[in-house]
């Protein structure tokens, strides 16, 4: 589903990610997990197609497709979906109005008309229920004053209704309490299937008990340094990253 | 001949059949005194810095238009709140349209400046509040002096009107450009409310300079809410000079729709003269090709325990520019004063411009008064944001623009007029999302 070749980008002339490879395929969790600074957020960044990012080598293909050259909601039409670590807040444009929105963009440029509003109504409240999302909640403005754990929950809500081929999950975990964690992980494993991918970017192994990845990746200084099997979670979870970087020398 | 000189050659000629016992004889012929002392400001005075009315005043205005003008219901049709029921002024080229309009004396007075100054009953209520509010400026002396039509309200003291009332000044064309000075009184009477709406429309691509004056007053425990709507050709210009006077208790509100034309000054001034005033300025400036807007607003402070909020918006593409110049002033006296006023910038293209200036003048020593300006870009986390959730660069940029200008639509107390507004934002960024804020 998704191949990343040799993958080197970054800001202003300056590489982060330094020779990636990676390859996602259906059905499939993947974890990447690594310490502060290391590239992870960049990597899913350049995924979902930020502009600001520059592609200096390698390609990334989805599907058999190089994307590397695609506009964010190209990808997105596609079916590449980015929980952000860091939700941005749109006053005045309430979650419904901006899910609306963006699924019918979506169906448009598939050449669908827009969604029946009885249909997205009965979607909504089924994907809201699922995540244990009050009502209320979807009047109000987009992550604007979301406590982190709302922002979160928000954003796997947007993943539920987009169902996405591909989700990537940056530090989904991250202000989560662990009952919003459990719920939110739940909602995840449901929409999961032999269809569509996941791919876990976090820091700490605890997300990966109830979101089990088929294989972990550590990422340090812009490079896939170690791949694994859950297993490799527990260890750096124990043991910290710098047996790995000594492993290196 | 000047532009001044013709106004002030016109002045002679229309003084001549001016009544001598009117009560605005006095007061016209200072008021042209002061135009042919001051003329037209330029950009040497700080507060004409940034906004030059020199290519105004070049071509030939014909300065009366006498002739009542027919304009067919189904090309104006639009302009008007026509979802609701309305009272309704129509001018067209300075002249009152009684076929389009819908006046009353049924328990409050709509009707017309030229009315109100020729009959005896209306004169004590001219004398009490006619220029009194006003400053004397060489814009609004030149407005004074000339002073023929307008509207005309007056709601008396305890009267709810029961729906909003229009005043739209159409310009046909007719001449090849037109000058047109129309001149407002409103008199909100001791616990009235009164919703207004005013419109300025050009239906030509004939010049039109517009250099309108109106004079607002709250008496005590009054609600005034009052919508200007500027989305004229780019042929057409706008002076707008506003005054406000509020007694205590009152709360007066004022949004400015800007969109357009070819160059609009805003001149907005509210009075507070009694204790808990409460005085809201909020405007949405929406520009694109050369268009100008400048946005002059003070607020003066007199009396204490009293606020003040203004919430200003602007998004600015191609080259078009904006000007936003904020005075508040808040006297010794006026002690626990809450004045807060906010603008923010987006600059959608390289060319465009915006000059932002607050000022605040503060005398007394125990007030809260905040100001807060910002430039800047679209924000592009969040268009990347919005766009990896499929929707299109247009659409986010939309969005966003939506999102940007909500604080001040969402204040809208008219829902049809809100409607309007949001298909005039639609209409005006080129996109149009399912859904309306």
């Amino acid at each position: 589903m998704l191949k990343i070749k040799d993958l080197h980008a970054g800001l202003e002339g300056k590489d982060i990610l330094q020779g990636i490879n990676l390859e996602v395929k259906a059905g499939e969790v993947h974890a990447i997990m690594g310490p502060n600074g290391s590239g992870k957020s960049t990597l899913a960044s350049v995924v979902a197609g930020k502009e600001e990012y520059e592609v200096s080598r390698g390609y990334i293909t989805f599907e058999n497709e190089d994307i590397s050259e695609l506009d964010p909601e190209e990808r997105a039409h596609k079916g590449i979906f980015l929980s952000f670590q860091y939700p941005v807040e749109i006053p005045g444009v309430s979650v419904t109005n901006f899910i609306k929105t963006a699924i019918n963009e979506t169906r448009k440029s598939k050449g669908k008309e827009d969604m029946p509003a009885s249909e997205m109504l009965k979607m909504i409240k089924e994907k809201a229920d699922m995540l244990e999302i009050d009502r209320k909640f979807l009047s109000r403005s987009l992550n604007e004053g979301f406590s982190g754990g709302e922002k979160k929950r928000n954003e796997i809500f947007q993943m539920a209704m987009l169902e996405p081929k591909l989700a990537i999950l940056d530090e989904t975990d991250s202000g989560l309490d662990i009952d919003a964690l459990k719920i939110v992980a739940n909602g995840v494993n449901k929409l999961k299937s032999d269809n569509n991918a996941v791919v876990v970017i976090t820091h700490y192994q605890r997300l990966l008990d109830y979101i089990v990845p088929d294989f972990v990746h550590v990422l340090m200084n812009g490079k896939i340094v170690k791949s694994g099997t859950k297993e490799l979670a527990y260890e750096l979870e124990e043991k910290g990253y710098d047996w790995i970087k000594e492993e290196l020398v | 001949m000047s532009f001044k000189d013709k106004l002030l050659s016109s002045y002679i000629a229309l003084e001549d059949y001016l009544e001598f016992d009117s009560p605005l004889h006095d007061v016209r012929n200072n008021a042209i005194k002061i135009f042919e002392e001051k003329g037209f400001p330029t950009k040497k005075e700080e507060a004409w810095k940034y906004t030059s009315l020199n290519s105004l005043l070049k071509p030939d205005y014909s300065v009366y238009s006498n002739k009542e003008r027919n304009v067919e219901l189904k090309n104006v049709r639009k302009y008007f709140l026509h979802e609701i029921d309305t009272y309704k002024l129509v001018f067209v080229d300075g002249v009152y349209n009684s076929f389009l309009s819908e006046t009353t004396h049924d328990s409050l007075d709509v009707c017309l400046m030229s009315a109100a100054l020729n009959k005896s009953k209306y004169k004590p209520v001219i004398e009490a509040y006619f220029n009194k509010a006003a400053k004397s400026d060489s814009l609004t002396a030149l407005n004074t002096a000339f002073t023929k039509e307008g509207a005309y309200i007056h709601i008396p003291a305890h009267k709810e009107v029961e729906k909003p009332i229009e005043i739209i000044n159409f310009s046909t064309g007719n001449e090849a450009a037109i000058f047109l000075q129309p001149r407002n009184l409103i008199v909100v009477g001791e616990n009235a409310h009164v919703q207004i709406i005013e419109r300025h429309q050009s239906l030509s691509s004939n010049e039109v300079l517009t250099n309108s004056v109106t004079e607002i007053f709250a008496e005590k425990r009054a609600y005034v809410d009052y919508y200007k709507i500027q989305n004229d050709e780019a042929t057409a210009s706008l002076i707008d000079n506003t005054y406000i006077s509020q007694q205590r208790d009152t709360v007066c509100r004022v949004h400015t729709f800007a969109f357009g034309g070819k160059l609009v000054r805003n001149n907005l001034n509210f009075f507070q003269k009694g204790e808990h005033c409460d005085s809201t300025l909020k405007g949405i400036t929406i520009l694109e090709g050369k268009q100008h807007t400048d946005h002059n607003t003070l607020v003066h402070h007199t009396a204490p325990n009293c606020e003040s909020h203004q919430d200003y918006k602007g998004l600015f593409a191609e080259s078009s520019t904006g000007v936003f110049n904020g005075k508040i002033i808040v006297e010794k006296d006026a002690q626990k004063i809450d004045a807060f006023q906010q603008n923010n910038n987006i600059l959608i293209d390289d060319k465009a411009t915006i000059n932002a200036k607050p000022q605040l003048e503060i005398f007394a020593d125990d007030v809260k008064c905040s100001h807060g300006c910002t430039i800047g870009q679209f924000d592009e986390d969040a268009l990347f944001y919005l766009r990896s959730r499929g929707i299109g660069l247009k659409e986010s940029r939309a969005l966003l623009m939506y999102a940007f200008a909500n604080t001040v639509l969402e204040s809208v107390k008219i829902p049809e007029l809100k409607v309007r507004i949001n298909k005039l934002i639609a209409n005006k960024i080129g996109v149009s999302l399912g859904f309306e804020l």
